[in-house]
């Protein structure tokens, strides 16, 4: 078995985490906040398996659980582009901060 | 053994260092394609770390999803909305230093905890070995409600897709 500690792979994910909220708040192209949240689905996936490898009684739920997550990230990043594909021929832009028609 | 032992301790802090390097690039760099080249880097080092978990078959999902579909589209969306990488247009928003400030504090307060917390690390769970046959059998057995709800989901969302994707007549 590896030698590293559970917290060591929590931190690392938590770290992962944060580049990945870090990304969605401060992009400003919606491309570029989808990929953040890739990032952010990506970091509770390690940590799910992590904790399904060194701590579960059942070691296949945190798989399974990660394969959901995987399944709504995908269904997610397809919807996302779509939506982004659609504002881009309308409104001919990408960035968040500019698709304000209903701000006011 | 033990030089073994260490050598992959070693190679795995190496691809953890790896993919944060890769998430960092992904998040700053001005350029969206390479962004998109960076999230398929780090998501590669994340299924290197899923094998070094004892996950052998969500590496290869990791891999066949995430770099090869996902990835794929990222690109071709950011092909298809061009001029947008250039030197005139501001990336990022005027967030950044509260942003950074703010999830410091989130890293540092969640670190501590993960450290204090006693995690109930089990001799059983380490030596237990998941194959993809008990994970499909989990799948049609116990998680077989959940599988149907994201099959529906999956065809929505490819309907929804569609619909939204493609070209409007009326315009």
């Amino acid at each position: 078995m590896i030698g590293i500690p559970l917290s060591h792979i929590l931190i690392f994910s938590l770290i992962l985490f944060a580049i990945g909220v870090y990304g969605a708040l401060v992009r400003r192209n919606i491309i570029g906040i989808l990929i953040s949240i890739e990032l952010m689905l990506n970091a509770a996936n390690i940590n799910l398996i992590a904790f399904s490898k060194y701590t579960s009684l059942s070691p296949e739920t945190g798989q399974i659980f990660a394969l959901f997550v995987m399944a709504i990230a995908a269904t997610a990043a397809a919807v996302g582009l779509a939506i982004v594909l659609a504002l881009y021929r309308v409104r001919k832009t990408v960035q968040a901060d500019e698709v304000n028609l209903l701000k006011w | 053994m033990s030089i073994l032992e260490t050598a992959a301790q070693f190679g795995t802090y190496a691809v953890m260092a790896g993919v944060l390097i890769f998430a960092l690039g992904v998040v700053t760099l001005r350029n969206l394609f390479h962004c998109a080249l960076c999230l398929a880097a780090a998501l590669i080092g994340t299924a290197v770390l899923y094998v070094v978990l004892r996950a052998e078959y969500l590496a290869a999902i990791q891999i066949l999803l995430y770099v090869g579909a996902v990835v794929t589209l990222v690109i071709f969306a950011i092909m298809l909305t061009e001029h947008i990488a250039q030197k005139t247009v501001r990336q990022n928003n005027s967030q950044s230093p509260l942003a950074i400030v703010g999830l410091l504090g989130f890293v540092a307060l969640l670190a501590g905890v993960i450290l204090k917390t006693p995690w109930p690390v089990t001799q059983a769970a380490l030596k237990a070995k998941v194959s993809v046959m008990g994970l499909g059998e989990a799948l049609m057995g116990a998680y077989v409600f959940p599988f149907e709800v994201i099959s529906i989901i999956l065809i929505a969302a490819l309907i929804g897709t569609v619909v939204i994707a493609k070209k409007d007549d009326a315009q």
